[in-house]
Formats: structure tokens, C-alpha cells, sequence
């Protein structure tokens, strides 16, 4: 028995522009079983999950605080995979990031200044970029897999940052906790209203989203990418070069992740400690192909993915279930996204091998 | 072996034939008839139908509706195994074969489960030697020359003994000599009682071969006829369903300018299975089409390649454009010179499949029209309006039949998407041409189109390099004649001086030593 996919000659457009619709749907009843099989009451756990969050200014903001890094990222990576890089190290690059960002904070803690900001930012990005351009060239210089190569660089990314914030940039007065010194008043990003948790990094993820989609859909190079993901040897034939866009796309991945980790780091926890690392670099994956790979799409999707992390807060306080529950939500909303866009432009066929022979 | 009794007898009948894809009727209510024992031409041109009713037989499409009656029984081919169950065998024009197996190794992969392979190879070698197709079983696939790799596929066919045999434009990967050789095998199943559905556009095979054939036009029988009381001219004409206008060229003067020099251009193979290019040379000149002709696989697609910038080359002197050395440009500098490109795989090279036809047209126009195509800015703002109105304009220009306002490359018809990608570089009035394979798969009345294009292109003072396999093209067309063989060229010829039997013999020159001359060697350094 031989499993065949096959493109389907003509697929359905309606069920191609609702497949990430369908995925939620099929997310929602497989969570329904799962949460049978814990002994919770379904119905009670999804509202939990999925509703209680929306009805709560406070929650609302933190899911919009979370969202934030989910969104940065997945942008990136969305170039990436649209140019058919597969860049598996945004965690890395978000930590590096936030590392680099840190640097002139961390060294010149009273130093306060309006540029400080954005130098900070732009020390951010250049962290994230230059990281993601280790596996970026590696692959154009010498072929090797980007997929392992980014994944591994993440490992290496927190044992340096482990090692910095517990070693040579630990906070002395810091009662022997692993972290920084808190920064100054003029390294910490804006609040988005008054008094809350969200920060202006928000802002960036907007603009952002909206430049990235104009890049994408309006420009030249935009269409290079899109060229390059889909056909490279067209892409060639055009005259452009499949290595300078693996070297570009993770660039501005990185870039967009290492904004993602100094904004997070200024504007959430105001220090750089051992807890940045949360997995938002490959919850950004699932944000990205949920959100179509389209950067407006992925507003919406790093929403939804969010809310599904404070959702499983809320739910691990009222209902006791294991915050795992939020991961394997999260897993299956890939499995179905991933699920949904490949039965609908492929069927599968079963082959049993006295048939295998095929058509020659 | 087929029981010669059956000669002449009804062997396969459909009647009533429907296949319709969503608004498309590919089918349309089509009968056929193949006695035992004939050689039967099914010939139209492409998008007529032929594909699709030969997958219905061969079980790989299901009919909408009629029926098919196998030796005297109706049946339903549900799959190409079931196809083979009934003894209906097909040779496919693109072959499906693994290069780094053998030859016996790539039939077991046919032929199912618990198969001694020392048995099969056996079996192999004296069918092969049988019918006149030597194959060695213990070669690999990948040191095979394509005419070899068609045997394979004939032989593998064979050893299922079939009652029915489909070839799907086999002649178009072989040398004349192959081709002949073909033919007398062809021949012969038909004497043993076989049949054979020959699907082809090459009228003189046809009429060589076939004692019978079917036309389809739109996925309609429009006639049956005896092709060897026709002339290609009225076959022709029955498969296009209008007179088709015939190429003309006038007798061109040489002597214009080099606009393309190649100056002893050599390339390693880029990678195991593909051909190095040994010293090729050749002036190509203002006013002149040059024919490359030459079997498949002998080093086409990398002197395309070569030419074009895809891939460069470390020697700037090994290409000149214009008088300008441009060995180490890129494609799109190259273009700038006013070089302009056809490659020969349309789907997936040449244009991208799922882009609108505006996407593939800015896809090989966009830093040679940069000035009208995009706005200003570091990413460059494309202006979609402008692009899709020259892409409407070059579509009327050629003829270019298509549904919808701007559909995509893929759902083109080959001759049309031909006629779209010849067109999107004759718009730019190139100054040098090259073209590779450039009616490959399209029908007649298309090529006729680009072929007089070519022509007219060069009559208007540019310089054409046609590469194709297919020597009625390049008879047509050339002013000159170069023969490519194992990644040498050889002299170019004037067309008038060029016989099918010296090309033949050029199509089988080797080029290995070509390399260690002292003069070749001279020039490369």
C-alpha cells in the first residue's frame, strides 16, 4: 500500500479561502473530545478558553500584549516561507534580539536620551538580522538545510543569553536572581493607554503588517518573492537570484523577530532575565500559516493565537487543567491549518503495490 | 502472441464518447474503430482532444459517458492496470523512468511483485533483440541516450504482450535513423496482428506509416480518412479546419553584423546527468535565422542556459552581445543588450504556472522596461495598469486564445501559451533571439505563426538561434545549419547544403576530444 498525493485538477476556491475557518471548526471539536477524556466539561472549558478572555478589559489587553511578538514574527517568517525559506529559528533570532537591544541599557544604564529608543530598536533588529544570517548563508554559500540549522541556533541563542543574564550581566544588587538592571525611564517603551500592560510595540506590529503587505502584493520585490517561492527556475529566468533572496528574507525575518524580543524586553519586562524565551518564535509559525502568509491575515491570526494562551491561563486557574492543554491546541490548530490547505488542493490516493507501477 | 485470425476484425470500437471537464467538452461524442493488425493515426492538433480520449482508453480518465467495446465486449477501464489486464499497452511521450537503475531494474518497477530479476533481464534481452530494439538489461538509465530510453519504454510495454499499442508522439526525441529504425519495429508488431494507435503531428510519418487515421478538432471527429491519399497540405488543413498559412522566407543575405558571438564556449555539466558544452563557436548574424538541430539531451537546454545568463561564465570573452563581452552578466543584463529568450519547458521556465498572463509578462520584462513598468523607489511600485495593457496588446498581436480577462499561464493551451511568451519578446523587437524548442507540443496552426515570426523577425535586421529537434522546423526556417551532439557543435552549414542524412550523421559526432585540441584550449585561457 502506497499513499499517493495528487493535485486535484481544479479545487474549490470557497473552500480554499475557508480552510482556516475549517481548521478552527475541526480544533474546536477535537478540544471538545479532549477535554471529555480530562473530565472537564467541554462546553464550560472552551468558554473558558475562547470567550471569558473577551469579556475582560484587563484580559483583553494582555491578549493584545501577547499578540504583539506573535505577530512581529509570523510577518517575517511569512516572507520566508513565501520564498520558500524555511526559516524554524525565529525564537533565536526574537532572543538575540532582545539581547542586542539590550547592550546599550545594559552598559550605560543612566545614560538617557529621546534617540535612545529608537537606537535600542534598531540595535534590536540588527541582533535579530545578523543571526538569522547565519543560517541564510549557509544555505546559500553551501546548501546545507535551513531548517536544522535555524532550529539549532535557538538552542545556542538561550544558553547565551542564560549565560549573560546569570554571568557577566547580572544586576548585583539583583538579590542573586538571574537578570539585568532594570532600565531607565528613557529605555522603556510607551505604554499603549495609560497605566497598562501594553506597550508600543503594538504600533510596530500594525505598521508593520500594513508595510509587509504593501511590499508583498504592490512592489517588485514583493513579486520576487513570490516568484522565487513558487517557481525558481522562472525565478531565474527572470533574473533573480534564489541565494540574495534567501539572504534578504531571513534578514527582514530576523530583523522583524530581534524588534519582536526588544520590544518585548523594553516594554514588558523593562530588563533582559532568563524568562524571554516563551516560545513565541515557533508560535509564530502557526500564526503565519493560519493567518495565510499574508500579513493582514496574520493580525487577525496572532490575535486568535493569543487569545488562546490567556485563554489557557484563565483555564488553568478556573478549570485546573495543565497549561499543556494550551500546546496541544495550539498543535492541533497546525495540524488542521497545514491539514485543511493540502486536501483541498490535493486527494490522496491509496495505491496497493501491484499497482504501483504508475503510468509508464 | 495475438492470434493472426484476428487481422482486420474490429479490436477495439468506442462509440459515443464524452469527457467533459467542468464547462469543457474535451470529448465530445466521439467514435473510433481500431481493427487488429492496423496502424491507426489519430491526429489533431493540441487542445483537440487526442490526450484525453487516449488516457480514457488507457484507463487513467474515466469517459462522462459512451461506451468502449473490447474485442466484441463492451468493458470499463477503470485503471492503467486494468488497461494492461485487457492487453492495451501505452508508450507515453515523456518517459517515467528512474536514471540511476537500470534497464531491467526500471521494468520490474512496471511490472508488479515476485519477479526474478536474472529471469527478467533475460526476458529483456530477447524481446528487445526480437523486435529490433538491443538494450543492454544491467545499463543505467541515466547513460542512456533518449532514443535508448524509448526502447526501454516499448520493451516494457512488450513484455505485457499487448493486443494494443498507444505511442504518444514517439518520433519527436529520435534522430531520423532512430525514427526509421522505429518505424520497421512498428511495422512489424503490425504484422504479428498487433495494433497500434499512433498519435502524431508529423504528417509525413503518418503518411508513411498509417493506413488509417481519425481526426479530432475540438474535441470532435471531423473526419477518417486514408492518409496516404492525402497530401499534408489537406491533413493538415482537416486537423486546423482552415488552410494553414505556409511559412515563407525569402533567401537572406549573410552578411550583416555579429550581433551573438560564441567564442569557444565551454561548461562543465552542472550536475551528473546533464551534458558539458565542449568549445562551442559560432557567429550569429544580423539578418539570419541559425537552426541548431540535434537529438534530445545532447546539451540544448545548457547552451540555452549558457547563452541566456542563467548560467554564466567565468570567461567574459566567451560571449559577446552586440560587441559587447558578457560572459560574466547576469540574464537581465544580457536582455539590456537587447538579447531576449524562449526557453524550451513553457510551464515552470518560461512562466509560472499558477501567475496571471500580466505576471509573466513583467516576470521577463521587468528591469528591460523597467522605465514603464515600475515606479520609483527602492522596492519598485509596479504599475499592474501599464503592464496589462501591453500584456491585452500582445495577446492580440499573436492571436492568443484564452478564457477570462487575465488567466493564468497554466490554464493556457500550449500552443497558446507559446504564442504568449514568443510574443511577450518579439514585442521588445530583440535584437538577438533565442529560441529554444520553440513549437514543441504546439499545434500546427501555432507554429506556423511563430515559425513566419521568427523569420520575420530576422528579414527585419535581428539575429535568430532556433534550437529544435524537429528538422522539418529547422528546414523551415534556417538560413544556416549547426548540429549539437554530446555538447559540441559542428560548423554551421547553409541551410541548402544541409541533407536529413548529414544531419543524421552529425546527430551522432562525438565532441569528447574536441576539448584536448591545442586550439580550443587556446582560447578558453
Amino acid at each position: 500500500m502506497i499513499l499517493f498525493l495528487e493535485k486535484r485538477a481544479n479545487y474549490s476556491p470557497l473552500f480554499s479561502a475557508l480552510s482556516p475557518v475549517l481548521a478552527l471548526a475541526l480544533t474546536l471539536i477535537f478540544g471538545t473530545i479532549m477535554f471529555s477524556i480530562l473530565g472537564v466539561d467541554p462546553a464550560k472549558a472552551l468558554y473558558t478558553y475562547f470567550v471569558l478572555p473577551l469579556t475582560d478589559a484587563y484580559l483583553i489587553e494582555q491578549i493584545i500584549l501577547k499578540a504583539t511578538p506573535l505577530i512581529l514574527i509570523a510577518i517575517g517568517l511569512s516572507v520566508c516561507f513565501r520564498s520558500g525559506n524555511w526559516n524554524i529559528g525565529a525564537e533565536g533570532q526574537y532572543m538575540i534580539g532582545g539581547m542586542f537591544g539590550a547592550i546599550i541599557p545594559v552598559y550605560f544604564n543612566d545614560f538617557q536620551s529621546p534617540l535612545l529608543l529608537p537606537m535600542m530598536m534598531i540595535m534590536g533588529m540588527i541582533g535579530g538580522a545578523l543571526f538569522a544570517a547565519i543560517p541564510a548563508f549557509l544555505k546559500a554559500r553551501f546548501g546545507t538545510n535551513e531548517i536544522l540549522t535555524s532550529l539549532m541556533l535557538v538552542y545556542i541563542a538561550q544558553q547565551l543569553v542564560d549565560w549573560l543574564v546569570r554571568g557577566p550581566w547580572r544586576d548585583p544588587q539583583g538579590m542573586g536572581f538571574p537578570g539585568t538592571k532594570s532600565f531607565n525611564e528613557s529605555a522603556i517603551l510607551p505604554e499603549l493607554i495609560p497605566n497598562g500592560d501594553a506597550h508600543f510595540g503594538t504600533v510596530f506590529a500594525v505598521i508593520v503588517a500594513i508595510g509587509v503587505w504593501f511590499m508583498l502584493s504592490k512592489t517588485l520585490k514583493g513579486f520576487e518573492v513570490t516568484v522565487l517561492g513558487e517557481c525558481p527556475r522562472a525565478g531565474r529566468f527572470a533574473g533573480f537570484s534564489t541565494k540574495q533572496m534567501t539572504i534578504f528574507a531571513f534578514l527582514l525575518s530576523g530583523a522583524l523577530a530581534g524588534l519582536a524580543g526588544i520590544a518585548e524586553v523594553s516594554g514588558s519586562v523593562e530588563k533582559l532575565d532568563d524568562k524571554l524565551s516563551l516560545g513565541y518564535g515557533f508560535t509564530a509559525i502557526i500564526v503565519a500559516f493560519l493567518g495565510r502568509l499574508n500579513p493582514l491575515g496574520i493580525l487577525v491570526a496572532g490575535l486568535i493565537l493569543a487569545l488562546s494562551y490567556i485563554g489557557g491561563e484563565e483555564a488553568k486557574i478556573a478549570l485546573q487543567v495543565s497549561n499543556r492543554a494550551t500546546n496541544v491546541f495550539q498543535g492541533l490548530l497546525l495540524f488542521f491549518v497545514l491539514a485543511c490547505d493540502t486536501l483541498i488542493h490535493y486527494r490522496i490516493r491509496l495505491v496497493t503495490s501491484s499497482k504501483a507501477g504508475g503510468t509508464g | 502472441m495475438v492470434d493472426s485470425d484476428d487481422n482486420n476484425k474490429e479490436l477495439l470500437s468506442v462509440s459515443g464518447i464524452t469527457k467533459i471537464f467542468g464547462t469543457l467538452k474535451a470529448n465530445d461524442n466521439v467514435d473510433l474503430i481500431v481493427n487488429s493488425g492496423e496502424i491507426h493515426a489519430l491526429l489533431g492538433e493540441n487542445g483537440a482532444g487526442k490526450s484525453t480520449l487516449v488516457k480514457m482508453l488507457f484507463g487513467s480518465l474515466q469517459p462522462t459517458s459512451g461506451t468502449i467495446v473490447w474485442r466484441g465486449n463492451k468493458v470499463k477501464i477503470s485503471n492503467p492496470s486494468a488497461a494492461r489486464i485487457l492487453g492495451i499497452g501505452m508508450v507515453f511521450q515523456h518517459f517515467s523512468l528512474f536514471d540511476a537503475l537500470t534497464v531491467s531494474e526500471n521494468i520490474a518497477l512496471s511490472l508488479g511483485d515476485n519477479i526474478e530479476m536474472s529471469a527478467l533481464a533475460d526476458k529483456t534481452r530477447s524481446v528487445s533483440q526480437e523486435y529490433g530494439l538491443p538494450l543492454d538489461p544491467d545499463a543505467l538509465v541515466g547513460d542512456l541516450s533518449v532514443g535508448e530510453r524509448q526502447r526501454i519504454e516499448i520493451v516494457r510495454c512488450l513484455l505485457q504482450d499487448p493486443a494494443l499499442i498507444i505511442l504518444d508522439e514517439p518520433t519527436s526525441v529520435l534522430t531520423p535513423q532512430e525514427a526509421n529504425k522505429l518505424f520497421e519495429t512498428l511495422e512489424r508488431l503490425a504484422g504479428e496482428g498487433r495494433s497500434i494507435l499512433y498519435i502524431s503531428h508529423r504528417l509525413e510519418e503518418v503518411q508513411r506509416l498509417c493506413s488509417r487515421a481519425t481526426i479530432l478538432r475540438h474535441g470532435k471527429v471531423v473526419g477518417a480518412c486514408d492518409p496516404r491519399e492525402e497530401t499534408a497540405a489537406s491533413l493538415a488543413s482537416k486537423m486546423v479546419g482552415a488552410e494553414i498559412d505556409i511559412v515563407h522566407r525569402e533567401a537572406g543575405s549573410d552578411t550583416g553584423d555579429i550581433l551573438l558571438k560564441l567564442n569557444a564556449l565551454t561548461m562543465p555539466p552542472a550536475t551528473p546527468f546533464s551534458m558539458p558544452l565542449r568549445g562551442i563557436s559560432l557567429d550569429l548574424r544580423a539578418g539570419e535565422v541559425v537552426g541548431i538541430a540535434g537529438v534530445a539531451g545532447n546539451g540544448q537546454s545548457e547552451l540555452f542556459d549558457a547563452i541566456s545568463g542563467e548560467a554564466t561564465q567565468a570567461d567574459s570573452d566567451a560571449i559577446s552581445i552586440n560587441g559587447i563581452p558578457s560572459g560574466r552578466m547576469g540574464i537581465s543584463e544580457r536582455r539590456n543588450l537587447g538579447a531576449a529568450f524562449v526557453p524550451e519547458e513553457r510551464l515552470g521556465h518560461g512562466a509560472v504556472p499558477n501567475f496571471a498572463l500580466s505576471e509573466n509578462l513583467l516576470l521577463a520584462r521587468h528591469r528591460s522596461d523597467k522605465a514603464d513598468f515600475l515606479g520609483l523607489g527602492l522596492l519598485g511600485m509596479i504599475k499592474r495598469s501599464k503592464v496589462k495593457i501591453l500584456s491585452r496588446q500582445i495577446i492580440e498581436d499573436m492571436d492568443v486564445r484564452k478564457s477570462g480577462e487575465d488567466p493564468a499561464a497554466a490554464a493556457l493551451s500550449g500552443g497558446n501559451l507559446q504564442k504568449f511568451i514568443v510574443g511577450r519578446e518579439l514585442d521588445r523587437n530583440p535584437s538577438v533571439l533565442i529560441v529554444n524548442q520553440p513549437t514543441w507540443g504546439v499545434d500546427a496552426g501555432a507554429a506556423a505563426r511563430i515559425r513566419q515570426a521568427l523569420i520575420d523577425l530576422a528579414a527585419s535586421g535581428s539575429a535568430v538561434m532556433v534550437i529544435s529537434q524537429d528538422l522539418d522546423e529547422i528546414f523551415e526556417v534556417s538560413d544556416r545549419i549547426a548540429v549539437i551532439s554530446d555538447g559540441g557543435l559542428s560548423e554551421p552549414e547553409p541551410a541548402k547544403n544541409m541533407t536529413r542524412e548529414k544531419i543524421g550523421m552529425l546527430m551522432g559526432a562525438s565532441h569528447q576530444n574536441d576539448v584536448d585540441t591545442p586550439n580550443t584550449l587556446e582560447a578558453t585561457a
